[in-house]
């Protein structure tokens, strides 16, 4: 295993070779922002925002934005995960998701354990500069246990991505394009007849918002499990079942 | 053959009753594609004399092809249009019968192919071009030698050959007036490529939108594979290479490379980060080359020359919009736009001035009136804000509204955004919004500020070439029209 040092906010880090930037800066405690990304899933570079500049590897004098969540650290790379430019971008994009959904914090299972919550107040978003949209969205409550509110949806993926790579049913997938993307169940079919789905709940648990959701759930009463994905990875990689 | 009549049958003089023309005749005609001028259309040939068969402006086309041609206008072959022009790609364009592989062989077609099989060196072919400097047609100018260089040099004994024909910018028709009108040179252009990179299956990627195109690439491929210039061990030689054609569904983001690969692989059309590049990781997962039609098409003229009698190369443009003469024309990289939009599209209406020319599409920008001159070529258009694009030239009168002219293709592209990264399809909608705002005359100075800053996160942000470059024609318009913007601002706010 070959080993390549590279340098992150002025800190020099080294991490094996074909280590992620998200990873290796975790690794060196700098948090790098991200909605899409969740370990244990394919990285999908979606939300952007994770962007950070690079320079140095590849012989670019100019800073590129690259995605950490799928750039491969190289020996010689130049990092920086916080400039004033990349906090606009980061701002900006949470702004825009803000926009385009119906976000009622007040009202949302979520409210206090949402991952969007929490990236607005670390983006220091505390109010939209573009308008919202208000899109008229539906809510699916066809399954028994579960429901799905189109309203809260930030299209990360997280879900379609879990069901078919961990689960194995591939329940969920994106429907249409642009700004009438949906996150569609079995042939855009309502979530309760498809036949696919093996009720595992994964999908809630890994959800960032307050979009899938237990029907017990009320305000507030929502918290998402992403550690129960990582220990079952973990375990069906390692083969190591005993915690 | 050369006295027999030649009708262009190819889709805009198609639209002009082309075909109407060729049921009500008596004589042998041959049909072809493009003659250029399609403004002039329906268009005919004899010999090198060019015929417009176009009616006066209250009678109607015809009705026999007799009674047109009676009445036919000769265009010069010293006018303009036809004499600057430099037909490398599309030499046997209006020259060959399309559905006609015969034809097409009596006048040279393959036989670049046979020569590069029979010296058996695909590092050969891969030094002449890059030798020659040809840059990828399709709008980005990436080198094509160096492409192919590397696909050729990836490990693996399974690679491909894509031919990007997903050409969907408003505007654009260069790559269709090839395939419909010489599929035969795409098609031998893809298998020497193939040869040289060593892959063993083609795919060739075309819009639904283009019928007619599909219609003679089904009928050229099949002709060549019943000819032996397509399957197992062509012209004798170890080199088998199929061709596949590959239908789009409506989808422009699908001429991005990685979106038109999980396209061709059956899944959504959506892109994913690079690298890996196609050239690594293509379709299903072999090393793939990925090239436009139009690079395709150079190849066997590039090979015929050589890379002196090459030069620089040519460029095709689909010259359309606000011009007195439009269609498709070839020129030599380097030409000066003025040449192209006004000594060969003939400027702008009598009483009209041009105020811009557009190219690059969704992804370009504008080229103002005062910078004419400039030469066409890959970096002398950057400098100016906007870019060569895949060939696509409309040409904007003083008439034109320059905001109009973004919210249109902002519009353009907030409809064909996939919406997979937010800054893309969030952002396109936000931008739209901002310029729908303007042109009511309810916008501020904090818009206009607001959109320009919106477009720096959109194009520094999304993840593929559509979002990056979608702000391209309101930062080009911003930049050689914010006039045509603080005209929009509301009065108060001028003064301020």
């Amino acid at each position: 295993m070959s080993v390549c040092t590279l340098r992150i906010n002025e800190r020099d880090v080294a991490v094996p070779t074909g280590t992620t930037l998200l990873e290796a800066a975790r690794q060196a405690s700098i948090p790098i922002p991200t909605l899409c990304f969740l370990e244990g899933l394919s990285a999908v570079a979606a939300c952007r925002l994770c962007l950070v500049e690079v320079s140095g590897a590849d012989g670019h004098a100019e800073p590129r934005l690259l995605a950490a969540c799928v750039t491969a650290a190289a020996e010689g790379m130049r990092v920086q995960t916080h400039t004033p430019r990349l906090q606009e971008i980061r701002r900006t994009v949470v702004e825009l998701l803000f926009t385009e959904g119906n976000h009622v914090c007040a009202i949302c299972v979520a409210n206090g354990h949402c991952e969007l919550q929490n990236m607005a107040v670390d983006v220091g978003m505390d109010h939209s500069r573009l308008p919202y949209r208000f899109p008229e969205q539906s809510v699916d409550l066809s399954h028994a246990q579960f429901g799905l509110d189109h309203n809260r949806c930030i299209l990360c993926t997280r879900c379609v991505r879990v069901c078919d790579e961990v689960e194995g049913a591939h329940v969920w997938d994106v429907g249409w394009r642009g700004e009438h993307c949906q996150i569609i169940s079995g042939l855009g079919e309502p979530w309760g007849a498809v036949e696919a789905c093996t009720h595992c709940g994964k999908c809630v648990d890994v959800c960032p918002t307050g979009a899938l959701f237990h029907k017990a759930d009320t305000s507030e009463e929502k918290h998402s499990h992403p550690e129960r994905l990582q220990t079952l990875v973990h375990a069906r990689t390692h083969q190591e079942w005993s915690p | 053959m050369s006295d027999c009549l030649r009708l262009c049958t190819a889709a805009s003089c198609r639209s002009r009753g082309a075909l109407a023309l060729l049921e009500n005749s008596d004589r042998p005609v041959k049909e072809v594609g493009c003659l250029g001028p399609c403004s002039e259309g329906p268009l005919a040939a004899m010999g090198d004399q060019l015929l417009s068969l176009q009616p006066a402006e209250n009678e109607t086309v015809g009705p026999t092809l007799e009674a047109a041609l009676a009445r036919s206008r000769q265009i010069s072959a010293e006018d303009p249009f036809l004499k600057l022009q430099r037909r490398l790609v599309l030499a046997r364009c209006g020259v060959v019968d399309p559905g006609c592989i015969d034809d097409a062989l009596a006048q040279g077609a393959y036989q670049q192919l046979q020569a590069v099989l029979a010296a058996d060196d695909p590092s050969a072919v891969i030094e002449t071009v890059r030798r020659s400097g040809l840059r990828g047609r399709g709008g980005a100018g990436y080198p094509t030698g160096l492409k192919w260089a590397t696909v050729a040099a990836m490990p693996g004994a399974r690679k491909a050959v894509v031919c990007n024909a997903d050409e969907g910018d408003p505007g654009a028709f260069m790559d269709r007036t090839l395939m419909e009108g010489d599929p035969h040179t795409l098609l031998e252009g893809i298998a020497i490529a193939a040869f040289a990179v060593g892959a063993k299956q083609g795919y060739i990627y075309v819009r639904a939108e283009y019928p007619l195109a599909i219609e003679r690439l089904r009928t050229a491929i099949a002709a060549a594979e019943a000819h032996g210039w397509l399957g197992k061990a062509i012209s004798g030689s170890r080199f088998s290479f199929a061709i596949e054609l590959r239908v789009g569904a409506g989808a422009y983001v699908c001429g991005e490379e990685t979106a038109l690969i999980h396209s061709i692989e059956g899944r959504r059309g959506v892109p994913r980060p690079r690298p890996p590049y196609p050239a690594e990781h293509g379709v299903f997962g072999l090393p793939t080359l990925i090239n436009n039609v139009e690079t395709f098409g150079n190849i066997p003229a590039l090979l015929q020359l050589g890379v002196e009698a090459y030069g620089a190369g040519t460029k095709v443009f689909s010259l359309t919009g606000h011009v007195q003469r439009s269609g498709v024309l070839e020129v030599p990289m380097g030409t000066p736009l003025r040449t192209i939009v006004e000594t060969m599209g003939g400027g702008a209406a009598p009483g009209r001035s041009i105020k811009a020319v557009q190219t690059g599409g969704p992804s370009g920008g504008c080229v103002p009136a005062s910078a004419l001159d400039t030469p066409v070529d890959y970096d002398s258009l950057k400098a100016l804000g906007t870019i060569m694009g895949s060939g696509g030239m409309v040409v904007l009168d003083d008439t034109t509204n320059m905001v109009d002219l973004a919210a249109f293709f902002i519009a353009f592209s907030r409809e064909e955004s996939c919406g997979k990264c937010i800054p893309c399809r969030s952002g396109t909608v936000q931008l739209e919004m901002l310029l729908r705002k303007l042109l009511e005359r309810r916008g501020s100075a904090a818009d206009l500020s607001q959109l320009e800053s919106l477009c720096h996160t959109v194009a520094d942000a999304s993840l593929c070439g559509l979002g990056q470059s979608a702000p391209k024609p309101v930062l080009s318009t911003l930049r050689h029209f914010r006039s045509d913007y603080l005209e929009l601002l509301q009065p108060a706010e001028v003064a301020r």
